[in-house]
């Protein structure tokens, strides 16, 4: 599962998106566990989910099909 | 033309302030936000600003729709630039019209609270001696709308 990253989480990858190794479907709070497995380097890093331009919830289901994105707290304005 | 975009060169005010214009229209309310080099005594030489485009397009939007129910009748157009931007240049142009001037004046600073919250546009600032993405102080907002 291919996830969008930006600013800060970005920066820390050095990419501007992560591959997840999960099945086909995962919830957005699993997702959140797994990021931080593998990616231990963003450990106290603070982000929301979005699927399809969308902030969801932490029981919403994501599946390889959507697009999926990590959102740290906006500073826009 | 796009009434809520985000754009990587100079924002035209006029070209938002004239979308919100029609023959209903007595009030228009023009906010431009920009670079301020100095924060609590420190000084920033530039800022970077970054977006998740298409999400930030419809959550601009969104913004509109906001608004829209709260003040039937306001007009709002929204751009916000990203990229590299320097001192005093206008990072983002939010423009309310509405038939009486109360309601554009309400509806304009209900959006630019609400681009603080929602909107994934993210600032960083370069200083002299070094640089940081900024992140929202208040974190999340309560009001942010998870489906």
């Amino acid at each position: 599962m291919e996830v969008k990253v930006f600013a800060s989480i970005k920066e820390k990858i050095g990419s501007d998106t992560i591959d997840l190794f999960v099945g086909d479907s995962i919830t957005a709070g699993e997702l959140k566990s797994h990021i931080f497995v593998d990616y231990p380097e963003l450990d106290g890093e603070v982000f929301q989910v979005a699927k399809n331009e969308a902030f969801v919830k932490d029981d919403e289901v994501l599946t390889s099909e959507d697009t999926i994105a990590l959102i740290p707290p906006v500073s826009g304005g | 033309m796009k009434m809520f975009e985000v754009v990587n060169d100079e924002l035209d005010i006029n070209k938002y302030h004239q979308m919100t214009v029609n023959e209903h229209q007595g009030a228009v309310c023009t906010f431009t936000g920009h670079v301020r080099e100095w924060t609590k005594g420190t000084r920033t030489v530039h800022l970077e600003y970054e977006a998740y485009i298409p999400m930030a397009e419809k959550m601009l939007a969104q913004i509109g729709d906001e608004i829209e129910a709260r003040w039937p009748g306001v007009i709002t157009a929204i751009g916000h630039r990203i990229g590299k931007l320097e001192i005093s240049d206008i990072a983002v142009v939010i423009v309310t019209s509405s038939p009486h001037r109360t309601d554009s004046y309400r509806a304009n600073e209900y959006a630019v609270e609400r681009l603080k919250e929602i909107v994934p546009i993210w600032k960083k600032e370069i200083w002299e001696d070094g640089e940081q993405w900024i992140g929202d102080s208040r974190k999340y907002h309560p009001s942010v709308e998870e489906k």
